[in-house]
């Protein structure tokens, strides 16, 4: 097996390493940067508890090769917020609304919910359950998260206001 | 923005705390299983038959053991104490030897510096099988040539109460089954074992009931238990789904072979065949009634599909058994329980416990019964429903609280919220919301919409003379409290409760809580609806002995810098059932009912669930927004198992081990859930009156759905999940 080196940078630093060409960038976020807030559910794209920014569109990083990845921006759960140890607008929102019990699922709808709220700022009830449903959640039945998505518009709105 | 919250006086009981490990799950950084990581760590990963039932003829390992990289592969030969292991009866082997007797079971494990490495040596090892002939149909098992040394039945339980000649003058009947669920946890089985200096073992595993993790471990090792060291590690959901032994045992052998720590971690289709399932149950019934509406007998006939091995198969039936009859006073019942073993995936604990099966079935009788009566369906539940003092089919008296009629009035009388009247306006739905969904492919002028009712109840705790204690030590330091209790937390939020019910009692901000692990008695499991009672109690029970001494201190002048208590809290003892199915086998019961309202597209048989609404009786809420997601996540289940959720299993195997073809519930799947009332009665012996809440949501939630999709359809709807074709063809 050849290893191939890449270059990606990752919640605003530059990380180098190298991997096998078949490792996936979940695989690779989790197991050679440590960085274990990025779940892995199903490992083939159903779940959403994998996802993450790459530049800046939310992706599952169990179906991107971290090769393709190289040279890319990254952002996962750990650099959702504006800095480290200070929780961003969805994350609060998450937290304030119930929107987890295990958990497992949270940084997967947190990453995927911060991207649309940036298109979409004042969503529906039923885009944002539209947009929902390419997460699954097996806790919480979704009502707190749907009522944290709310809560997140008014908080960006608040922080921006 | 903030990451803690500034708050005067922390949230007591009664009050919606926040989750003390809120921050760190939506920071990613709390650690579940899957995350850990040790120095110098291998991977551990299993070889599972690829038969239903076979004979092992030859297993050849060295294959593997060649390979570059590859520390250790073991198999029966290699297992030092006990070779088998189970929750009520140890007959699962930790390695298949001799015989297979399901997909999925384990051969051998292999312990290697790399999962890939991991695996091919899996592929490397050679076993030769001689295929046997499956048994995979649950009524042959009964009498059919017994596929393990403890035989096929896994338990035949008999229910005789009262005259059980007597005769109604309406009778109705029915045959109903029920599909094998799975629990479906977001995260994956994990654990690292890490060897000890003494010749002992850490093990940091995802679990509901670490305490049996450890005995069973210990016993499979040949190690006394406290050379164990068993810690909850975090746990993404359990659903009933971890309360057996997976890797447990395999990790801790790889480990004290090689010396290093190992990890494993399953995939998701190894997660499939790596823990139980709910039971696949059919069902025979006949209802018997007076013209008034008086049920007169409940005659029933149940076969539960144990699986390979026993696992909880005992305990799940009795609750079917049980509870077969609904919450309703039925002085004559004969109800003939079979829980069986075949060469099926094996099943065991999952949310609801049998009661979920019978419920679809008593329920649907019900509804038969009214409509043979030209009863109101609602108005037959509530003539028949238990009241406190009654006797139930066990010819166990309720001594606590049954709010039955309140729980069905709530529930019944509730307003239908927006979108989810009776008469909608339904072209005006969005395509999204209509049945078949993004698929965008319902007509609405063929869109039918209709409501179901449904009732249910079930136990509290462990039954039938179960001792299942829980045990706290809370310590109080510096005006900082630490509650030490083994409960594994799996999402449910008993951290939660637990810093609230600290500080209730102790009056004291700052309640922390040490990691769940074996260096304190055990809490029992995280099941059966129990921990808030069981758990939460020994919490109370330390924090008012620890009180107490402070306050004779305080008095005497005497005041200590430390104090600490611990407390073991048991509930009240049970009976096991006699011969005849009679006793006081159960603690506490709990009563919840369920509306459903659903469209159905008539020309292509798909369902949406459009509302549940729910009336359930709590006791009392220590925390209400935990409480409400207990509640709809419960319900988001029992509507999966209605419409969606199943495995299918051909000749004992597993056809949609994914979750692309394993449907769960999706945020559009999923209805409104309108709460219309949480019944607070206190119940006598429970921690501030509360019972638990974590079951009833998933029972009657199912059979309400499959009642509106009967009466959308004028199908028979005998058979859950509901599939496109039983209601066109
Ligand atoms: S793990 Fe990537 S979508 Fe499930
Ligand atoms: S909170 Fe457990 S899967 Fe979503």
């Amino acid at each position: 097996m050849t290893d191939q080196a890449i270059a990606i940078t990752v919640n605003g630093e530059r990380r180098k390493g190298r991997t096998e060409a078949r490792t996936t960038l979940a695989d690779f976020l989790r197991d050679e940067l440590a960085l274990t807030g990025t779940h892995v559910g199903c490992e083939h794209g159903v779940c959403g508890a994998c996802t993450v920014l790459l530049d800046g569109e939310a992706v599952r990083s169990c179906l991107v090769l971290a090769v393709q990845a190289d040279g890319a921006d990254i952002t996962t759960i750990e650099g959702i917020g504006p800095e480290p140890g200070r929780l961003g607008p969805v994350q609060q929102a998450f937290m304030e609304c119930h929107g987890l019990q295990c958990g497992f699922c949270t940084p997967g709808f947190v990453v995927s919910v911060t991207s649309f709220l940036a298109e979409q700022p004042a969503p529906t009830d039923d885009e944002i359950r539209e947009m929902l449903s390419g997460n699954i959640c097996r806790c919480t039945g979704y009502q707190g998260i749907v009522a944290a998505v709310h809560r997140a518009t008014e908080l960006i709105e608040e922080a921006t206001a | 923005m903030t990451t803690t919250r500034t708050q005067a006086r922390a949230p007591r009981v009664g009050e919606s705390a926040l989750r003390p490990d809120g921050i760190p799950k939506v920071q990613g950084r709390f650690l579940f299983g899957n995350d850990l990581w040790a120095d110098g760590m291998l991977w551990g990963k299993t070889l599972r038959s690829p038969h239903a039932h076979a004979r092992i003829a030859r297993i050849d390992v060295t294959p593997a053991l060649a390979m570059t990289g590859v520390f250790a592969v073991l198999t029966a030969d290699d297992v030092p104490g006990s070779g088998v292991f189970g929750l009520e009866q140890a007959d699962q082997p930790v390695f298949a030897s001799g015989v297979v007797r399901y997909v999925g079971e384990p051969i051998a494990v292999v312990a290697a510096d790399h999962p890939e490495l991991a695996r091919r040596a899996c592929e490397a090892i050679v076993v030769e099988y001689e295929v046997l002939t499956p048994l995979v149909d649950s009524q042959a098992a009964i009498t059919a040539a017994a596929i393990h040394p403890d035989g096929n039945i896994l338990r035949h339980l008999v229910i005789r109460h009262g005259d059980i000649d007597a005769i109604g003058d309406v009778v109705v009947e029915g045959i109903y089954e029920v599909g094998m669920q799975d629990q479906a946890f977001m995260g994956p089985e994990s654990g690292l074992a890490i060897p000890d200096d003494d010749g002992g073992v850490q093990l940091f595993v995802s679990t509901q009931f670490v305490h049996a993790d450890r005995d069973q471990t210990a016993a499979c090792l040949g190690l006394p238990p406290d050379m164990v060291r068993a810690t909850v590690a975090g746990t993404g959901g359990a659903f009933g789904g971890r309360e057996d032994i997976c890797l447990q045992v395999h990790v801790c052998l790889l480990a004290l072979r090689t010396g290093r720590p190992v990890k494993m971690l399953y995939s998701r289709d190894e997660s499939f065949v790596g823990h139980v399932h709910r039971h696949p149950a059919r069902m025979e019934y006949r209802h018997h009634a007076r013209r008034d509406g008086t049920i007169v007998k409940v005659e029933a006939r149940v076969v539960f599909d144990g699986g390979a091995y026993a696992s909880t198969s005992s305990a799940v039936l009795a609750n079917a058994c049980c509870f077969g009859a609904g919450p309703y006073r039925v002085p004559n019942a004969f109800i003939e329980g079979w829980a069986v073993r075949t060469n099926n995936p094996p099943c065991g604990a999952m949310r609801g416990f049998g009661a979920v099966q019978t419920c679809f079935a008593h329920e649907a009788q019900m509804d038969k019964l009214a409509d043979a009566l030209a009863i109101d369906r609602v108005e037959l539940r509530l003539r028949n429903a238990l009241e406190p003092g009654d006797t139930i089919i066990t010819g166990q008296r309720i001594t606590g609280t049954a709010p039955v009629a309140a729980v069905i009035r709530a529930c019944a009388d509730a307003p239908f919220p927006a979108g989810a009247e009776l008469d909608p306006d339904s072209e005006s739905a969005p395509m999204l919301l209509r049945p078949g969904g993004a698929g965008r492919t319902a007509d609405a002028r063929h869109v039918t919409r209709a409501l179901g009712f449904a009732v249910s109840y079930k136990n509290l705790m462990f039954s039938e003379g179960f001792d299942d204690y829980s045990t706290a030590r809370v310590r109080v330091e510096d005006g900082i409290a630490t509650v030490h209790c083994a409960c594994a937390e799996v999402g449910q939020g008993f951290v939660t409760l637990a810093q609230q019910i600290a500080r209730e009692v102790l009056d004291i901000d700052e309640v922390v809580l040490a990691p769940a692990d074996t260096h304190v008695g055990s809490a029992g499991s995280t099941s059966a609806s129990r921990q808030t009672w069981m758990s939460g109690g020994a919490v109370e029970g330390a924090c008012r002995l620890v009180k107490a001494q402070m306050e004779a201190d305080a008095a005497a002048g005497t005041v200590q810098r430390v104090y600490e208590a611990t407390f073991e809290h048991h509930h009240a003892p049970t009976q096991r059932l006699d011969e005849n199915g009679q006793g006081d086998a159960h603690v506490s019961f709990a009563f919840a009912a369920h509306r459903a309202v659903v469209d159905v597209d008539r020309d292509l048989g798909l369902v949406r669930v459009v509302d549940v609404t729910t009336a359930q009786d709590v006791g009392r809420v220590l925390n209400p927004v935990q409480a409400l997601g207990q509640i709809e996540g419960g319900i988001a289940q029992g509507v999966g198992l209605a419409v969606m959720e199943e495995l299918v299993v051909d000749q004992g195997r597993i056809r949609n081990a994914s979750f692309t073809d394993y449907l769960i519930p999706t945020a559009l799947d999923m209805p409104t859930v309108t709460v219309a009332a949480l019944i607070e009665e206190p119940e006598p012996g429970a921690p501030f009156g509360a019972k638990g809440i974590g079951e009833p949501p998933t029972i009657s939630s199912t059979a309400a759905v499959a009642a509106a999709i009967r009466a959308a359809t004028g199908r028979a709807v005998d058979r859950v999940p509901v599939r496109p074709d039983d209601l066109l063809f």
